[in-house]
């Protein structure tokens, strides 16, 4: 599904990612770890289309198309979600009216019919009980005055909105107490298939407790260090993130 | 230096081909009014209120002194510009003159719509006060106006039709020099709802002043919404006095969308106890538009409240200038003042110039000011393109719930529904 190939990007000068290659097939959830700094979060910028980051080298191959040649809404439009790390409050637009547009403009693309008021409508009632959020909240501004929760809930409710093929969690668990975190990770987990693939992007290992990931990969100075399986994120939270550091000094 | 001679020259010439006689009602008042614009003439560059809005220089580029003083016949071929949605209770005006054809006033209604020249036979003493002006074109429009209204609203009656008064412009062959003077009262517990709108047809320069005197009595209520729409080349300062008397309210709207130098002076005199005040500012520039919006609010007396919000989307070469004051007499205690100007300069070349002044001799009172200035937020932008969609969508979307704010405050469902319908016609065509 997603072919990550060597991937150099850099925000003004400073160079942030360094060769990073990564495989995401249906179905997989992997987990992207490291320390502060170490570019989990431009990983996650550079795959939805921030115009910050320039990618300076290497490829990404998305369901066999050439995702940086795409624009942020046409990533959108073939399936890349991200969920974002601080979601933006924007006054004067309602949830409700921002996923209506949203939804019409994807399925306009993919040349399906937009939905009526009626069947939107539907859905919606249907992936709110599936998010278990507040559906006042949905008609207030987006995300304007919401708390940290409410806003990482609402992340996730456009997550099963838009039902993308790859969903990239960029630390949605910071800034989350346990229950809000159950919640929103009871809602990505409703959300798998056999067909879609999860990257969870996180600092810490609890959010892994609830999403439980097929790979694990350490990110350390913007490359891949240590790849393996739900058990690598254990040993971290065992040993810390200066375990990777000092093994990597010594090699 | 070219241009500062220019500039004094026009304002002689004017002053020297301004002939009274021409006039048949009103002599005493245009007297009055022409000698005091003799002695400040038109804006010059340096003139404090007009230092940012070239309305002398522009005059300068397009009339000569003699085509600005002389009235400029009616033309009803305009018809065309007249809207739909506003055809009852309708007073129009063209090139200035009041068109009876054109209007529709209901005999119905207890408001009396009064030509103001006649309304002035019998009330000589009706517009001396607005000569109280230092505003160049308040008194030019006092010297000039050819043609007005009078329009009272009896005691306790709360006119639920809205009043349309419509200025057209016909300058499909000629320049046009129009001006026109408004003189509203409102009575004791009486209530009025008045939507004022300029079209201009034709590419022709339009010169175009408007003086409006709105009294609200005791206990009244008037709500008053300015659409600025025209097309062609028209430069149009409008000067409008709410007076309001105790326990009185006052909504106003100034919605720009158009023109080419438009200034509006609004100014607020809170004269009474316990008024409310409302006013919000909506202003869509492109192209090379200048919009300045000139308000005071003037607390004179306690216990009332005024809120101010006006917000501008600049495109193009437009220019924005706002210049907010707030007046807090000494005996004016317990006041309410906020005060609100937000700008977004959607392309390199838009500039704002905006001002808050407040001068406040009561000290207990509760006031505030803002104003800021800055461009699409571009994290906002990003976040609705990841959703899917398109960047002009979202960019539309973003200029639309800034406009939306302003909008929404229109209590009148089909004015509401007519203004939403220009700004989002204007924002997605534009943007």
């Amino acid at each position: 599904m997603l072919k990550i190939n060597n991937i150099h990007a850099r925000v003004e000068e400073k160079a942030i990612l360094n060769g990073i290659n990564l495989e995401i097939k249906p179905g997989e959830v992997h987990a992207i770890m490291g320390p502060n700094g170490s570019g989990k979060s431009t990983l996650a910028s550079v795959l939805a289309g921030r115009e910050d980051f320039e990618v300076t080298e290497g490829s990404i191959e998305f369901l066999g198309k050439d995702l940086l040649e795409m624009s942020p809404e046409d990533r959108a439009r073939e399936g890349v979600f991200l969920a974002f790390q601080y979601p933006v409050e924007i006054p004067g637009v309602s949830t409700v009216n921002f996923m209506k547009t949203a939804l019409n403009k994807i399925r306009e693309y993919r040349g399906q019919d937009t939905l009526d008021a009626v069947s939107f409508l539907s859905l919606m009632k249907e992936k709110i009980e599936l998010v278990e959020i507040d559906k006042a909240l949905l008609n207030r501004s987006l995300n304007e005055g919401f708390s940290g929760g409410e806003k990482k809930r609402n992340e996730i409710f456009q997550m099963a909105m838009l039902e993308p093929k790859l969903a990239i969690l960029d630390e949605t668990d910071s800034g989350l107490d346990i229950d809000a975190l159950r919640i929103v990770a009871n809602g990505v987990n409703k959300l798998r298939t056999k067909d879609n693939a999860t990257i969870v992007v996180t600092h810490y290992q609890r959010l892994l407790e609830y999403i439980v990931p097929d790979y694990v990969h350490v990110l350390y100075k913007g490359k891949i260090v240590k790849s393996g399986t739900k058990e690598l994120a254990l040993e971290l939270e065992a040993k810390g993130y200066d375990w990777i550091k000092s093994e990597m000094e010594v090699a | 230096m070219s241009t500062a001679t220019e500039k004094q020259s026009l304002s002689t010439s004017l002053i020297a081909s301004i002939d009274l006689a021409q006039f048949s009602f009103a002599n005493e008042q245009r007297t009055k009014a022409f000698e005091a614009f003799k002695t400040i003439g038109l804006p010059e560059p340096k003139n404090e209120e007009y230092k940012f809005t070239p309305v002398t220089r522009s005059l300068s580029k397009h009339f000569s002194a003699s085509e600005l003083s002389k009235p400029t016949d009616a033309n009803e071929s305009v018809k065309s510009l007249l809207n739909p949605e506003f055809s009852e209770n309708r007073v129009v005006f063209v090139n200035g003159m009041y068109s009876k054809t054109l209007s529709t006033i209901t005999s119905d209604s207890k408001v009396t719509v009064q030509s103001l020249n006649e309304a002035l036979a019998s009330n000589p003493s009706l517009l001396f006060d607005q000569l109280n002006t230092t505003d160049p074109f308040a008194l030019l429009n006092s010297t000039l106006w050819s043609d007005g209204l009078y329009i009272n609203v009896p005691k306790n009656i709360e006119e639920q039709k809205p009043l349309f008064i419509h200025h057209l412009h016909d300058a499909s062959s000629e320049k046009v020099s129009a001006h026109t003077k408004l003189f509203i009262t409102v009575g004791e517990s009486a209530s009025l709802q008045i939507i004022e709108k300029t079209d201009t047809q034709g590419n022709q320069p339009v010169f175009n002043t408007i003086s409006e005197d709105i009294i609200v009595g005791e206990n009244g209520a008037v709500n008053y919404c300015k659409i600025q729409n025209d097309a062609g080349q028209l430069i149009q300062v409008a000067n409008t006095t709410i007076h309001q008397h105790r326990a009185s309210r006052a909504d106003t709207y100034t919605l720009t969308l158009n023109g080419q130098l438009i200034r509006n002076n609004l100014n607020i005199i809170i004269d009474g106890e316990g008024c409310e005040s409302h006013f919000y500012g909506l202003y869509l520039s492109d192209g090379d538009t200048l919009v300045d919006n000139h308000t005071t609010v003037d607390h004179k007396k306690p216990n009332s409240f005024s809120n101010e919000l006006y917000k501008g989307l600049m495109d193009g070469k437009s220019k924005g200038v706002f210049n907010g004051k707030i007046y807090v007499r000494p005996h004016a205690q317990k006041t309410n003042a906020f005060q609100s100007n937000r700008n977004l300069l959607l392309s390199d070349d838009a500039t704002v110039n905006t001002k808050p002044q407040l001068e406040i001799w009561a000290d207990d009172v509760k006031c505030s000011h803002g104003c800021t200035t800055g461009q699409l937020d571009e994290e906002a932008l990003f976040y609705l393109q990841s959703r899917g969609i398109p960047k002009a969508t979202a960019k539309a979307m973003l200029l639309y719930a800034f406009a939306a704010e302003v909008m929404e405050t229109i209590k009148n469902e089909q004015l509401k529904n007519y203004i939403d319908s220009i700004v989002s016609e204007r924002l997605h065509k534009s943007y």
